[in-house]
């Protein structure tokens, strides 16, 4: 049986971690490399490294950080962020990246999705999606950090991203994220009724019962959270923990 | 010296990233000559059967690599497992290396579980295998595969369980494949390839 995974997520901009805390054994906590080597440590079933950078600079500075994770840390790596052609999907792989998540770029050009996943296979095509509710019972797609509503159902979107051969949708809520009040349970529900590739939850997990809430309302194959564990309120191993208790599978690592 | 067979497919880095940080000698090679001096084989592959089975065949190596297995361990991984069998019917039917008495088919996972069959599954051990001697009954590694084993029980190390029996570990003689990745199942994974360099 399949485990339900914990993903943490770094935001990194020019080669370092946005926001962090001290980890003990930790010594510079803005490097991206060092905190996957603890999330790794804490058993993270795999790490996200999505770029806020916008320059081209800073594009191959996250190549070289992704290069150097994947040196230490020998669980998949799903990298987001600016990728927006065949080209970003190749150069990142080939970085040491396992899986690569496109999101805005894939609204405006479809067909960028259906290309990779020809090119490198459905398992490293992750497709990302801001979405809100639009105020007549369904939800809207966002583009752009959910600044630009695109007018496009939330519902056909997934449909078309399956079709194309993605292998994975990470669902982020906008009206959710940031709260802290729980995952999007109506947002994931609706999605998952719809397809049947693995769908990440996003945006507004705050406490630790949020983690087997999402698992147990909703068919989410993963959780995905970043400040929760940036700030070092909570560590992959606790969630899992928890996450046990609750009778929900998960990976039980082997110790180094 | 681990010899990491290059063939044109599949991520060989991820490989050899995982055997570097493990202290293990090795090299990315598609020279008769390494495969000899070599004291392990590990063959990747990502991709499909077919393909995979042609560009093995173009480097000439698939008689080097049958002599030397009767000397020396390999290691199959993901697509490279499913190579060490008789036939593979991705795309018709395509002979394999045939060290491996078996076949390799379509999944067709019960319940409606989507195929490719991706994520963290758990290894239910069957015959005792010594590339397990680190690893207890229910560790968790990563897969990522729509094609499995068909073979004689006797050859099965572990199963996974993924709305049918997954043959996960087999092996025959000195030859063993992975249908999981081992360079990316974290410890677990490390503890195999470890497992692996002391046979």
């Amino acid at each position: 049986m399949l485990a339900k995974r914990i993903i943490p997520c770094l935001d990194v901009r020019n080669g370092k971690v946005v926001k962090g805390v001290n980890f003990e054994g930790i010594k510079d906590v803005g490097d991206p490399v060092e905190l996957a080597i603890e999330y790794n440590r804490q058993g993270a079933d795999e790490l996200v490294f999505y770029d806020i950078t916008a320059s081209y600079e800073g594009r191959g500075v996250m190549l070289d950080v992704v290069k150097r994770t994947a040196q230490q840390v020998f669980v998949p790596l799903c990298v987001g962020g600016g990728i927006g052609s065949v080209q970003d999907f190749r150069d990142t792989l080939r970085a040491g990246a396992d899986k690569v998540s496109v999101n805005s770029q894939a609204v405006k050009n479809p067909k960028l999705i259906s290309d990779a996943a020809e090119i490198f296979g459905s398992q490293c095509v992750v497709v990302g999606i801001d979405a809100k509710r639009n105020g007549k019972g369904g939800y809207n797609v966002f583009i752009n950090g959910g600044r630009v509503d695109m007018n496009l159902d939330l519902g056909d979107w997934v449909k078309e991203i399956e079709e194309r051969g993605a292998g994975e949708i990470c669902l982020n809520s906008i009206d959710t994220d940031g709260v802290r009040g729980g995952f999007d349970l109506d947002m994931l529900n609706f999605v998952c009724s719809r397809v049947k590739i693995p769908v990440i939850a996003s945006g507004g997990c705050g406490s630790i019962d949020h983690f087997s809430e999402v698992f147990e309302k909703t068919a989410s194959s993963a959780a995905l959270a970043a400040s929760l564990f940036h700030f070092g309120e909570l560590t992959v191993d606790e969630v899992k923990e928890h996450l046990r208790q609750h009778k929900i599978p998960v990976r039980t690592s082997a110790r180094a | 010296m681990i010899a990491i067979i290059d063939y044109g497919a599949g991520n060989l880095f991820s490989v050899k990233n995982a055997l570097d940080f493990l202290g293990l000698e090795n090299k990315i090679t598609n020279s008769a000559a390494d495969l000899r001096s070599a004291d392990r084989l590990i063959l990747p592959g990502v991709g499909a059967f077919p393909d995979a089975m042609r560009m093995l065949g173009e480097t000439g190596l698939i008689g080097v690599i049958k002599e030397e297995v009767q000397k020396k361990p390999l290691l199959g991984i993901c697509l490279g497992m499913q190579m060490l069998f008789e036939k593979g019917y991705e795309f018709g039917e395509t002979d394999g290396l045939g060290l491996i008495p078996g076949s390799v088919k379509l999944m067709h996972p019960a319940g409606e579980l989507p195929v490719p069959h991706i994520g963290w599954n758990s290894l239910e051990k069957n015959v005792p295998c010594r590339l397990l001697d680190r690893c207890a009954d229910g560790e968790y590694v990563y897969f990522v595969h729509s094609y499995a084993a068909e073979c004689d029980r006797k050859y099965i190390a572990a199963w996974c369980d993924y709305g049918m029996k997954v043959p996960a570990l087999v092996f025959s003689g000195n030859v063993y494949g992975a249908q999981f990745h081992p360079e990316k199942s974290g410890e677990t994974g490390l503890n195999i390839l470890r497992c692996f360099a002391e046979l």
